[in-house]
């Protein structure tokens, strides 16, 4: 995702003059020759995160188009506070773009996990947050959403579904058990994982790369009884998302995601999902529990 | 009195003080009556006052904005980025045609627009929201950035801070990247109460040339010193202004 992001972006810089890159130090070198050709556009300002968005801020006061670029705990964690007050609080947005993920590099321990950014993110205003599940939904997602002005989060992963399915980010049904069916809805890149956990269970699977703003009426629409969010950022992020939309309705949520404790383990990424109940096997244990009464054949 | 790479002091605060008027007396005049309007009788800290000299220089003599221009890419831009002092800020807004004086009579009310803490989208000619410290500085080096990237080259940044601000770190991030990269229309304003807790060891200009910057160091309420040191500026090279003002109204 990382190289289809900065090979869009490179061309994005050249076609539009009011994009603009800031880095700080990450991914500095793969923007080399973008660098070379809008010296004014592309600007790395060192290990300096607070300033990072800063200058973000100040870009898009004057009238351009930041994209913000770094590992998801220095962009969206470090500079929380910058955030707030040089985007959201000047009233200008941002586009900012990290790699990385909940546990993309778990060998570089505590300090390179962001499990929490996505929820971070949402305590902000009315920010826009893409997860992609496939390289190739990348660019078409980058190229629209540094077409427009609103404060945007893209968050990047070395995980990926088997196959792209960019849309406008609605809930996009992949399995359909039929009316009144439990209904999974699966975010970015554990589409594959959630689909292969509930291949045996009557359960409507929806995907989105969209977990915000959330696709409510999709929601509402699809949405039985049972509802189950499999998230690859923090558990329960989109769980007040769900609640609100169906206030009005007896349900019951199974929020799974990232859990909250530093584990001090290392290993690979496809450990931390084990750890964390998100492979395939975890999500089917987590979610027959959840349907247990239910998903017998005596229902 | 020229900018330097050095500090350099000009004149003192402390030169004359005994016969001086106190600062609270000393305002500018066409800003005395409107910061005794928005003042309602309070009992500000000497830190409000110390500003409103250097706010005034800017506004009256320096800053390339009216009014009318407040939304021409071309303009100036001042960011106040010690955002505390707005009682004096407001009183120059006022002072200077870009805020109704009315305005000035129920401050931070639930329907003014006038924050203990100023806002960009409720004030006309207000650039940045400001308040909690160390925000200014980083903004004012994208905002250079960004007018540099489309080709503005005639408007300059100015950003007001506090000697004490200046412990944010974020600031330090800041001087550091606009020294390397020559951000030479960037002008930052530092007053210097002598407020941070732990002190400026070797001086606050000292902190900025180290950096690639000029400084110029010169008494905060001497108007000419003042104009003189805001509008010098080198190629290349960021300036900074460090306006030394009393701690004692």
């Amino acid at each position: 995702m990382r190289a289809a992001f900065v090979a869009e972006l490179t061309a994005l810089l050249a076609e539009d003059p009011r994009t603009a890159l800031v880095l700080a130090d990450i991914s500095a070198d793969s923007f080399a020759p973008a660098a070379h050709r809008h010296p004014d556009r592309v600007l790395n300002v060192g290990i300096r995160e607070q300033l990072m968005i800063g200058v973000a801020g100040g870009l898009a006061l004057t009238g351009l188009r930041p994209v913000v670029h770094s590992y998801a705990p220095f962009l969206v964690e470090r500079a929380y506070e910058q955030i707030k007050l040089d985007l959201d609080h000047q009233g200008v947005g941002a586009v900012l773009v990290s790699i990385g993920a909940s546990y993309d590099r778990p060998e570089a321990g505590r300090t390179h996990l962001s499990p929490a950014d996505v929820a971070l993110i949402d305590t902000l205003g009315d920010w826009t947050v893409h997860v992609p599940g496939h390289p190739d939904e990348v660019p078409a997602l980058l190229r629209a959403t540094v077409a427009g002005d609103a404060p945007a989060y893209l968050r990047l992963s070395i995980l990926t579904n088997d196959r792209p399915r960019g849309n406008d980010g609605s809930l996009q049904v992949v399995r359909d058990a039929g009316p009144g069916a439990p209904l999974l809805v699966a975010v970015g890149p554990l589409l594959d994982p959630a689909l292969a956990a509930v291949e045996q269970l009557p359960v409507t699977v929806a995907w989105t790369h969209r977990p915000r703003p959330f696709d409510t009426a999709g929601l509402r629409a699809l949405a039985g009884t049972e509802v189950i969010l499999v998230e690859p950022y923090l558990a329960g992020t989109s769980s007040r998302v769900v609640a609100a939309a169906l206030a009005d309705r007896p349900h019951r949520v199974l929020a799974l995601g990232v859990g909250r404790e530093d584990l001090r383990r290392y290993g690979t990424a496809g450990d931390h999902s084990r750890w964390h109940g998100l492979d395939a096997a975890g999500l089917r244990r987590s979610v027959t529990a959840f349907l247990a009464p239910w998903a017998t054949p005596s229902r | 009195m020229t900018a330097s790479t050095g500090p350099l002091t000009v004149g003192s605060p402390e030169t004359g003080a005994a016969d001086a008027p106190p600062a609270r007396a000393r305002l500018p005049e066409p800003v005395a009556p409107l910061f005794e309007r928005i003042r309602a009788g309070r009992d500000l800290g000497a830190n409000t006052y110390s500003t409103v000299d250097v706010l005034w220089v800017l506004y009256d003599r320096v800053l390339r904005i009216t009014p009318a221009t407040v939304d021409d890419p071309d303009r100036d831009r001042f960011l106040l980025s010690k955002g505390h002092a707005v009682d004096g800020y407001y009183a120059v807004l006022a002072a200077t045609g870009f805020v109704p004086a009315e305005w000035l009579d129920d401050p931070t009310s639930a329907t003014s627009r006038l924050g203990g803490h100023p806002d960009r989208t409720l004030v006309p000619g207000v650039e940045i929201g400001s308040g909690s410290l160390g925000h200014g500085l980083g903004l004012g080096v994208g905002t250079a950035l960004g007018l540099r990237a489309q080709g503005l080259l005639t408007p300059r940044v100015y950003v007001l801070l506090g000697d004490a601000e200046l412990d944010e770190g974020s600031n330090h991030e800041a001087i550091a990247y606009a020294g390397a990269t020559g951000l030479d229309s960037l002008t930052a304003v530092v007053i210097d109460n002598g407020s941070a807790t732990h002190g400026w060891p070797g001086g606050i200009a000292a902190r900025f040339t180290a950096n690639g910057w000029t400084a110029a160091t010169v008494d905060g309420h001497d108007h000419d010193a003042l104009h003189t040191a805001l509008t010098e500026r080198t190629a290349h090279r960021p300036h900074v202004v460090v306006a030394v003002v009393s701690k004692e109204v």
